[in-house]
């Protein structure tokens, strides 16, 4: 039941072979029986999960039900619940329940689906390996030594290891792909605006973006046709008509051109993952895309970018945390100053800490134009870069993540090596525009990631691309051997 | 440039976080580490390069100006670490 894709579950559940309160147990039992060993979900939401189930059966009696009517789902815990804790895994909101949902929950309410529980991730999304959480460190099923990546580490690990058919995740720098290339599942971040930002704990404001995680293309083009669209309680939100994404995932790409850029496929990048990720643009090459190498010039300078950018808008958001209105408050503060100051040390992780003080020091008095407004004009130059490189190509093709997944501890001394994680995958979040990552072999029995990257609005293409590529390879129905 | 242990104090201040006396020298390293990384920037000329605040160069939306939120005062507060009739408690500020 749990190797299905929500295309056959939908049939199941429509058909009556199975009810949607059954499909909801049976995962319940799956997370019961695995999630001390993964540590992949921080609050279960059992019993709010069969009432959800018994309202869908009820749906189905009465004919009434959508698509995704009764199929379970798992949701990142930085997206407003109400009435559900809502911790972003940090000690700060470890007793905030939500007083309101966010959009994308309600949406996904509104279809029908059943919220199982909320993931584990990386403290208020920063991180590349799930270790900054303060509910401890998520396992990856491939390899449990290992790390799941980050900072959607839960939503993936719980896929991986189908405890849920589905989930959802944000991605700043690169949360939603690079777990996705480390536990062998399709993950895709949307152009920016495309998905409603309200109700999503806010990390930085002009790079997040919420989007689905799930074993294959089919699956996450069925969840994107839900979560996608214009909300006027997000200011940034585009009013843009939605595509249905499942109508072009058979389209050919025959005739595609593909851009290889350069910058991709050089230093740092690990030569078995380089050659698993050519193997994979050979695999298209042989349905009949065209390949063209390309050139972004200014990939090196989308970290030193990223740790002005985001930093500097996570110090002005995370500013709310204050301990006066909500989360943590220190015990008998002895002046405000004393609140604000020991709330903030106590309820905050040191990477937390970390960037807000780069952010507090970027924006500071007199250090404005040499870090953010340079990192700004910086933006501006990785963006051109891509409009530059669609005039000729479709898509663009390289790595996800440079390694494979890496085991506790390698990386979380050391922020900067951290860092270095998301090198693909930043650059696409400064610009704005859309990338998928999707299965595309093993390294040492390790899942690899092949990314593709679109231009603005261009999800569709995306998910058609990797649909067709799981057409021909079956990488993303491997299921780890201890979770089958 | 090197941050020294009274600005990472300074810093902290700014950021309004309370820092253990011991774990200064470990920030002050990581975070010139980090900056040592964004100092990188200075390699390229952006002179007449225009700032990008936002991908899609999207300006604020106007609405009417009506009414659109409810009151949810009590639901709010009912999270709140300590609140009275109404309002947020926090230590003495006026004597």
């Amino acid at each position: 039941m749990h190797n299905k894709s929500l295309s056959e579950l939908s049939t199941a559940l429509h058909s009556g072979d199975i009810s949607s309160v059954e499909l909801t147990q049976h995962y319940l039992d799956r997370i019961n029986k695995h999630n001390a060993e993964l540590n992949a979900f921080i609050t279960v939401t059992d019993a709010r999960a069969l009432e959800q189930a018994k309202a869908a059966d009820k749906l189905f009696a009465s004919k009434k039900a959508g698509a995704l009517t009764g199929i379970p789902l798992a949701h990142k815990d930085i997206f407003c619940t109400q009435g559900i804790r809502t911790s972003c895994a940090s000690k700060m909101l470890d007793k905030f329940i939500a007083p309101y949902n966010a959009t994308v929950v309600e949406k996904i309410d509104a279809s029908g689906m059943v919220t199982l529980g909320k993931t584990n991730m990386d403290e208020f999304a920063m991180g590349s390996s799930n270790e900054t959480s303060f509910y401890g460190p998520v396992k990856n099923p491939w390899d449990t030594d290992r790390v799941p990546g980050g900072s959607s580490g839960g939503s993936a690990s719980a896929i991986a290891a189908r405890l849920a058919p589905i989930a959802t995740g944000t991605d700043t720098g690169g949360s939603i792909r690079q777990p996705s290339s480390l536990c062998n599942l399709t993950g895709l971040k949307p152009t920016y605006g495309r998905v409603s930002r309200y109700g999503m704990i806010a990390f930085a404001s002009s790079l997040d973006q919420a989007g689905p995680m799930a074993t294959s293309a089919e699956d996450a083009a069925w969840l994107m046709n839900v979560m996608s669209g214009f909300d006027k309680r997000d200011s940034t939100s585009v009013d843009r008509d939605v595509p249905d994404y499942t109508a072009s995932l058979n389209d050919s790409v025959e005739g595609m051109t593909i851009g290889l850029p350069k910058e991709y496929f050089g230093e740092g990048l690990d030569s078995k993952v380089a050659a698993t990720v050519e193997a994979a643009i050979k695999t298209y090459e042989s349905m009949g895309a065209k390949i063209k190498e390309i050139s972004l010039p200014n990939t090196s300078l989308a970290i030193p970018t990223y740790y002005v950018v985001a930093p500097a808008e996570c110090s002005s958001n995370l500013s709310r945390m204050d301990g006066v209105r909500f989360g943590h408050r220190a015990e008998d503060p002895k002046d405000l100053m004393d609140l604000y100051t020991r709330s903030r040390g106590e309820g905050f992780g040191d990477e937390v800490k970390r960037r807000i003080m780069i952010g507090a020091y970027a924006l500071s008095a007199g250090y404005y134009d040499a870090y953010y407004l340079k990192a700004q004009q910086c933006r501006r130059l990785i963006s051109n870069d891509f409009q530059e490189a669609f005039k000729e190509v479709d898509v663009i093709m390289g790595p996800t993540a440079p390694t494979p997944a890496f085991r506790f501890g390698e990386k979380v001394n050391d922020p900067v090596a951290m860092y270095l994680e998301d090198i693909y995958t930043i650059n696409t979040n400064l610009a704005g525009i859309p990338s998928i990552s999707i299965p595309a072999g093993f390294v040492d029995g390790l899942p690899v990631g092949l990314q593709i990257i679109g231009n603005y609005f261009d999800e569709g293409r995306l998910l058609n691309a990797g649909h067709q590529y799981q057409q021909q390879t079956d990488w993303h129905q491997r299921v780890p051997e201890a979770f089958k | 440039m090197s941050l020294d242990k009274n600005d990472v104090e300074k810093i902290a201040h700014l950021a309004r976080l309370a820092i253990q006396e011991d774990d200064i020298p470990h920030y002050a390293r990581d975070l010139n580490n980090i900056l040592n990384l964004v100092e990188q920037m200075s390699a390229v000329d952006t002179s007449d390069i225009l700032p990008m605040a936002h991908p899609l160069d999207a300006h604020q939306r106007l609405r009417p100006d009506e009414v659109t939120e409810v009151d949810q005062r009590e639901l709010f507060q009912s999270i709140a670490p300590k609140t009275e009739a109404g309002v947020y408690l926090v230590p003495q500020v006026i004597e």
